[in-house]
């Protein structure tokens, strides 16, 4: 195998040091991609959308289509990982293990009983003590961590920014929550239901809003027929389309992120991973 | 209404598999009507498409209504025309076909393989439909993920064929995502008739060569071209049978109207057939995979899905050469093979379905005496099966009229000979499996030989047999036509410069 | 020759992309381990998206965002040399999330795999299949 690798390597890699040669230069303010259509997008965005973020307003409106399926790549790996791992009906263990919340103390208990207060939180078989340092660090920063997830989303028209990259980061402070403590303490907040849900509706914000212009007459995705129901003029109803989507874009991005962490991590059983 | 069935027929099928998935959670009984409904409202725009196509011409849409190099347009003609019906029309039937055996087999996902399912058409169609190189991508993505989920969910080796077609299915689409970016960085665009119009100046280019090498190498990886088809065989046996009868006929071609795409609109059959002088050279690479295909299916004994998947590779052969022959006749039965081909793999997988679904297994050991136990199903095999042969009035004999007389004026030979080579291959093929079927049990050899009873007759379900007896028919209805089909659609699909 | 080694020298971002490419496919046919694969299938789709970011370069020009966009200054033409090429950015978008997609699909298979086998090395995978 190693040899049939490195025939076929050098074989690419000939091929396209061999194109390479036909490039246009690097950086080259005149090479084809900078001449045909970036200049339009560069020069007319702030007209045709009143979005200053040339990026934001390609990604979410000229290209809005591809985004659409983007976000559907992300919610089908969820899905499939989903279906791929997820494990029902495993044979409930005879004993469960409790622990006290305040005091620490273990305990075991059989099936069918229940601990002797709520204090008591379940844990699984390997669980660990979660460090006490990082446990109250990661505390202090997750409510921080989500305000900029938010404003990045939201920003998203006038900075770097917008609904995958603040969907990310809503994601990861979900994901530290899970690290720091445990699983069960982040399916007790955020259900795995509610999570899979989510990750469809994010998907549907987007594509409804597209379908909304579809109904409302014009063709799909073309925000400017949302400007009868916004009350605004057909461009600044492009730019608050813009933002419509990027929530939902960030909504299926977020959940998305915990829905495969949390069925890699744990392997499909959402108990104590990693 | 009907300006927007470019845009209904993928978007449909999205919102619905959305609210599958969310039905999922709440009854799963919801999950099966609402895929029902919308590819059935797949179908019918495609087929409302189709026959708009043929008023009208070439229907454009754009999306978010910019104009085509700055936003995403759709292309509508009579080449995806007509495939966007076989798409829908397949995966409709297959639906209808594998209602029970995915509820039998997933009790608790049926949700989350309804929405792989139907994103799955989705993707598929939306490579079918699109006009934008790069949207092409991101839609090729959906399909092959949704697909590797779907492969997995098989028996035990499954998971492990699944992840080997992943990592090629990766270097495939990564390798038309490459070209993809030589032309643009060529030519500063993704539309594809915009990049057609802007090459030829550029046909001296390294670059638009290397771009051109690359996305093909990238679409055979896809549509397990011989060399490249490992991953094929192993993904598609050991998949759930729901599954692999909507992969089977469909993913291959729909690589094979993605390469005929590339060949006719980006490319320009001026500079794929006179520019470069390859076609040979991929011909005779077809005349081995076709051969290849029928001599690996020839060598496998045991399992009989696995027997029809190295017959997919050869057909694949069949379509890659019949569209590389250079000629229009060559390229009519390349296209016609497209929807033959897809039509012919659906009735077989459905019937290895209802063998699964009844005798566990597809095995040769397993379909001992199955022309008692299970006639119909059988009788629709018989179908399939001298379709696949090409015998007429069945559609596969048309097909491979047309590759062959495109063989002969193209003076290929060998070509020719593969094909004539691959068919009494095919006659073998399914005479063994008719031979098991129908005599094994007197050949007993468990001991017990002359007080053996006949197994009593246990056919599979109706909902099962139905979609399979409309396929058998529409295999012979499409053959009938087949001189409609070619001279008011096929015709329209090839430019008038191949001749 | 000093022609030569300029011209290699002012598009060093090619190479390096078909650098990276070359390792990645070189993992993904060569390497045993299966992570290993998805590691080198990671390298590979990093080294498209270099490609298409390289694209997009301008020489002399800033990130595509127009400063006072809103309020002060909202009507000063904007030059398209300042800025550089959108395009490639928000298709690298798309790249990386589908990178990403994959990455979660390709752990969840090898997760269902080992489940299996007990093991992600190819030649004692081979070797259990062949067993039986």
């Amino acid at each position: 195998m190693k040899i049939t690798g490195l025939i076929v390597t050098i074989l690419v890699g000939g091929l396209l040091i061999y194109a390479a040669a036909d490039f246009p230069a690097w950086s080259d303010p005149n090479s084809p991609a900078s001449t045909y259509l970036s200049p339009h997008f560069i020069e007319k965005t702030m007209e045709e959308t009143s979005v200053p973020n040339i990026v934001t307003a390609v990604l979410a409106d000229y290209r809005s289509f591809d985004t659409m399926f983007e976000t559907t790549v992300i919610f089908s790996a969820g899905v499939a990982v989903f279906i791929l791992l997820r494990t029902f009906r495993r044979k409930e263990p005879e004993a469960r293990h409790y622990r006290h919340v305040l005091t620490g103390v273990t305990m075991r208990i059989k099936e069918g009983k229940l601990p002797p207060s709520d204090d008591f939180e379940r844990i699984d078989t390997l669980w660990t003590p979660p460090d006490l340092i990082i446990k109250t660090v990661c505390r202090l920063l997750i409510p921080f961590i989500q305000i900029f997830g938010l404003y990045v989303i939201a920003h998203g028209h006038h900075s770097p920014g917008g609904g995958f990259q603040g969907g990310v980061i809503l994601g990861a402070s979900i994901i530290v929550l899970a690290i720091s403590h445990n699983l069960r303490t982040v399916v007790k907040r955020m259900s795995e239901k509610l999570d899979a849900v989510l990750c469809a509706v994010g998907v549907l914000i987007y594509a409804g809003t597209g379908a909304l212009c579809l109904l409302l007459g014009l063709n799909f995705m073309d925000y400017s027929a949302l400007a009868s129901v916004l009350f605004v003029d057909p461009i600044m109803a492009r730019s608050h389309g813009i933002l419509i989507v990027e929530i939902g874009v960030g909504i299926a991005v977020m959940c998305t992120m915990v829905w495969i962490y949390s069925n890699v991590s744990s392997r499909g059983r959402y108990e104590q991973g990693l | 209404m009907s300006h927007n069935y470019p845009a209904l027929i993928v978007v449909v099928p999205l919102l619905s598999a959305l609210v599958i998935s969310v039905a999922g959670w709440v009854n799963k009984r919801l999950c099966f009507p609402i895929a029902f409904a919308a590819l059935a409202v797949a179908a019918y725009s495609s087929v409302g498409l189709l026959f708009r196509v043929l008023d009208e011409g070439v229907i454009v849409y754009k999306l978010g209504g910019w104009d085509p190099p700055m936003g995403i347009a759709y292309y509508v003609d009579h080449l995806n025309g007509l495939v966007l019906t076989v798409v829908s029309v397949v995966a409709l039937l297959n639906l209808i076909a594998s209602k029970k055996s995915i509820e039998e087999e997933f009790p608790e996902k049926t949700g989350p393989f309804y929405t792989l399912y139907i994103l799955m058409v989705t993707g598929l169609l939306g490579i079918v439909v699109t006009g934008d190189a790069f949207n092409l991508y991101v839609l090729l993505e959906i399909a092959a993920l949704t697909g590797y989920g779907l492969l997995a969910m098989g028996e035990e080796r499954a998971p492990l064929a699944s992840l080997n077609y992943l990592y090629m299915g990766t270097i495939g689409a990564c390798f038309y995502l490459l070209g993809v970016g030589y032309l643009y960085i060529v030519t500063g665009s993704l539309n594809m008739v915009d990049i057609a119009g802007i090459l030829p100046s550029l046909y001296q280019s390294k670059a638009v060569l290397a771009a051109f090498i690359i996305c093909m190498v990238g679409v055979w990886l896809k549509m397990a071209f011989f060399p490249l088809h490992a991953w094929l065989p192993n993904a598609y046996t050991y998949a759930p049978s729901a599954a692999s009868s909507l992969i089977a006929p469909l993913v291959t071609k729909v690589m094979i109207y993605v390469m005929i795409r590339l060949i006719l609109t980006v490319f320009t059959p001026e500079f794929s057939f006179n520019v470069l002088a390859v076609s040979d050279a991929i011909v005779w690479l077809a005349v081995i995979a076709v051969v290849m295909g029928a001599i690996l299916a020839l060598a496998e004994r045991n399992n009989l899905k696995k027997m029809l998947t190295y017959i997919i590779v050869a057909e694949v052969g069949y379509m890659v050469g019949g569209a590389w022959l250079g000629n229009r006749t060559g390229m009519t039965g390349a296209i016609l093979h497209i929807v033959n081909d897809a039509l012919m793999t659906l009735c077989v997988f459905l019937v290895v379905g209802n063998i699964v679904y009844k005798v566990k297994g597809a095995g040769f050991d397993d379909l001992k005496g199955l022309f008692r136990k299970m006639p119909f199903t059988m009788g629709a095999f018989v179908v399939g099966a001298i379709s696949m042969i090409g015998v007429p009035p069945t559609c596969g004999f048309f097909s491979k009229w047309y590759l062959i007389s495109g063989a002969i004026q193209a003076g290929h030979y060998g070509f020719m000979v593969a094909l004539l080579f691959s068919s009494l291959v095919n006659v073998v093929l399914f005479f063994r499996v008719f031979e098991i079927c129908y005599y094994e049990p007197f050949s007993d050899h468990h001991g017990h030989g002359h007080d053996h009873h006949p197994e009593p007759m246990d056919e599979a379900p109706l909902s099962m047999l139905v979609p399979l007896y409309v396929v058998g028919a529409i295999l012979v209805l499409v053959g009938l036509y087949t001189g409609d089909i070619v001279d008011q659609i096929i015709q329209f699909a090839i430019p008038k410069g191949l001749v | 020759m000093s022609d030569l080694i300029s011209i290699i020298v002012a598009n060093y971002n090619y190479w390096i992309y078909i650098t990276l490419m070359m390792i990645g496919l070189y993992a993904m046919i060569a390497k045993n381990n299966l992570v290993k694969k998805i590691v080198g299938m990671n390298i590979f789709q990093t080294a498209i998206i270099l490609f298409y970011v390289s694209i997009g370069v301008k020489k002399g020009a800033t990130i595509p965002i127009l400063q006072h966009g809103h309020g002060h200054g909202a009507h000063t033409v904007v030059h398209a040399v300042d800025y550089v090429n959108p395009l490639p950015h928000v298709l690298m978008l798309t790249a990386i999330v589908v990178g990403v997609a994959t990455l979660g699909v390709a752990l969840a298979l090898a997760i269902r795999v080992y489940d299996r086998y007990n093991t992600l090395e190819e030649d004692e995978l081979l070797a259990q299949i062949r067993e039986k």
